[in-house]
């Protein structure tokens, strides 16, 4: 196979590659040698995803054809501004978070499950990239499932350092399938009104033969079912104690990914199947999705500032930062749109990088509560700045990554004319004050329980978690003096979703 | 009653997809709730079935190929024309010998889909059970009422 072909080909490749991987990875055995294994996959999955997204960017959206089956009637791989980011940065965020996991890994699942568990990992990163990647409306609930199914279990492994994580996976798996099933239903009932799958041809029939009863319940079952899976504010409840309780690395991947390509989906159907701009999707953003956005900012913002674990802190913080996602797109308009993209980048920077720090935290000192950081200043000063700069970058303080998409987002609503969504914006970033104050007054401010020799040591923390932190805390600012990439593709993205029509 | 008659199928999958949706919510055993699970889905398996459902169709099985005669060969030459299909697709369809002409047939395709769904409908309700039996082992109970009761022992006695 010359090189050409495999870059031709680099659209499937993308999905295929960590899915036969994972397979692999299972058989291998050896704790080591699968994580080496993995990490190769990972760097290759990223390395193709920043093939498609150098494509992308040379103004050409890829189409590739499964099996050469033509468009309407095999399975479409659609790559377009919109989901290369989102490609781009699950591969990104598998990659880091691998980087990040081994020694976590080592001391949160027992050494015999390893090889097991990596390539679980890996199935579950397939997943959500074929999420992202596919055209095709059935395919999607496929890979969804891959993906959740697979997330279920790593979640699961947690158990060994606290058992509420099997009870927190079970719940994720009881309301991940019922909005699953939500979604195939809904994919049934568009099947049944237009005859195809495909959700370009989708659009197109819908946009011939206008709505009718069957496409409008359609549409509710989707939203709700891709709800369940993005922690829309009223369907939130499984998210907390799940990204709490399962291993730290798995954490940093969910919470930076997997809520988010749930999100993009939603995007995708509400932008670009039933194109914008019909009157009950209207009705839906204004009187729906707006005010439950809202909502989520700040009541979640304030459970979060109730919070003495401080994962399940940063796991409420992040279904408020979905609320400012699902405000931005509710809007409408393409700077909504975009601000909201850019949000959904930047959030996944910061999460990943926060949970990392706490990650590291807890491998040195065991740190499950906020009380039991006191002093991190000063016994771990790299990982307590790396959580600061994540957390300010969290609250939205310029120099800083978060301060350009909460920028845009007030821009956009005013814009819009939505004036209390500027101020929602502003409360929950005052709440998110409180509660990432709180993380940061306690690890400076407070002086590190004393030892038996009475004098405050400085842990070591592994070498191989502090580089992945800090690739993405360095992000964090990078993308404040040099936003161009995710806003040029947020931007074009919006563009294509609300100028283009059905495209 | 002719719109209850003809609609007879959604009426007995909206009984059996809310059956099934209700048990989840209401029951607080965790194997029952499985039970709702796999119920709830089911239904929507038999919602993509019934809508394939053409009345006074054969199954869209090939019988025969009248143009290769014997029906040996048929396995075969499905193959051939599976292989084709691409190419067959971008022809004048006027030129084109369609085996299926003239029959009328239920729509296969969400058979197939829904062949899909059940494995994953499996894979669920195997890692749904996987789990009842490590919760059984570290709670002692699969009654969500108990373990709630028991984090809440822990929670209370940590602080």
């Amino acid at each position: 196979m010359s090189f050409e072909m495999l870059l031709s080909n680099a659209a499937a490749l993308v999905v295929v590659v960590p899915l036969l991987g994972g397979a692999i990875a299972m058989l291998l055995g050896s704790s080591r040698l699968a994580w080496s294994w993995s990490l190769i996959c990972a760097l290759v999955t990223f390395s193709l995803a920043l093939v498609l997204l150098a494509g992308v960017l040379g103004g050409q959206n890829i189409s590739y054809e499964m099996g050469a089956w033509v468009s309407p009637l095999g399975i479409l791989f659609e790559i377009d501004a919109l989901n290369v980011l989102l490609i781009t940065l699950v591969s990104a965020m598998g990659l880091l978070a691998l980087l990040y996991g081994l020694p976590t890994i080592d001391q949160e699942v027992d050494r015999h499950q390893h090889a097991m568990f990596f390539g679980t990992f890996l199935i579950c990163v397939a997943g959500l990239i074929g999420v992202s990647i596919t055209g095709d409306a059935f395919n999607v609930f496929v890979f969804l499932e891959v993906s959740s199914i697979s997330t279920y279990v790593l979640v699961a492994m947690g158990s060994k350092q606290n058992r509420q994580a099997l009870t927190a996976s079970f719940n994720y798996l009881i309301l991940g399938t019922i909005g699953a099933t939500f979604f195939v239903i809904g994919v049934g009932l568009l099947y049944m009104a237009t005859g195809t799958l495909n959700m370009a041809d989708i659009s197109r029939v819908l946009a011939e033969t206008g709505s009718d009863r069957v496409v409008r319940a359609a549409f509710a079952f989707i939203v709700i079912g891709l709800g369940l899976k993005t922690a829309m504010f009223p369907l939130h409840t499984w998210l907390p104690n799940a990204y709490a309780f399962s291993p730290s690395m798995i954490g940093v991947f969910l919470a930076s990914t997997a809520t988010k390509v749930a999100l993009y989906m939603l995007i995708r159907f509400l932008y670009s199947v039933f194109s914008a701009g019909q009157s009950f999707e209207t009705a839906m953003f204004d009187y729906v999705l707006a005010p439950m956005a809202v909502t989520a900012m700040i009541v979640c913002s304030v459970q979060a500032s109730f919070q003495s674990d401080v994962r399940r802190l940063l796991a409420y913080s992040s279904v408020a930062q979905i609320g400012y996602m699902l405000l931005g797109l509710s809007m409408g308009t393409v700077a909504g749109l975009a601000a909201a993209l850019i949000h959904l980048f930047n959030h996944a920077l910061m999460k990943g990088a926060l949970f990392m720090a706490v990650g590291i935290a807890g491998l040195g000192l065991g740190v499950v509560r906020i009380s039991e950081m006191r002093g991190l200043g000063k016994t771990m000063p790299l990982t307590a700045a790396g959580l600061s700069i994540a957390g300010l970058s969290l609250m939205g303080v310029p120099l800083t990554a978060g301060f350009i998409s909460k920028y845009y987002l007030v821009i956009a609503a005013l814009e819009r004319g939505w004036w209390w969504a500027v101020v929602a914006i502003v409360v929950s970033s005052v709440l998110a004050i409180f509660y990432v104050g709180r993380m940061i007054e306690v690890m400076y401010l407070q002086e590190p329980p004393k030892t038996t020799d009475d004098a405050a040591v400085t842990v070591r923390s592994p070498i191989l978690p502090l580089i992945a932190l800090y690739v993405l805390v360095i992000a964090n600012v990078w993308f404040f003096f040099d936003p161009s990439l995710p806003m040029g593709l947020a931007n074009t993205a919006a563009n294509e979703l609300i100028g283009g029509g059905g495209s | 009653m002719d719109f209850f008659v003809g609609h007879f199928n959604y009426w007995v999958i909206i009984t059996l997809m809310m059956t099934g949706l209700y048990v989840v919510i209401s029951t607080g055993n965790l194997v029952k709730k499985l039970v709702g699970i796999g119920l709830f889905q089911t239904s929507v398996f038999q919602l993509y079935i019934s809508l394939s459902k053409v009345r006074g169709a054969q199954p869209p099985i090939l019988e025969k190929l009248p143009k290769y005669g014997s029906a040996e060969k048929t396995s075969q030459t499905v193959t051939e024309l599976t292989a084709t299909i691409p190419q067959v697709t971008a022809l004048d369809p006027a030129s084109v010998y369609d085996p299926l002409m003239g029959v009328v047939y239920s729509n296969p395709l969400p058979h197939v889909l829904i062949l899909t769904a059940i494995v994953v409908g499996v894979a669920t309700l195997a890692v749904g059970l996987a789990l009842v039996v490590r919760i059984r082992e570290a709670y002692g109970t699969i009654e969500e009422d108990a373990i709630d009761e028991a984090e809440y022992k822990i929670e209370v006695n940590a602080s």
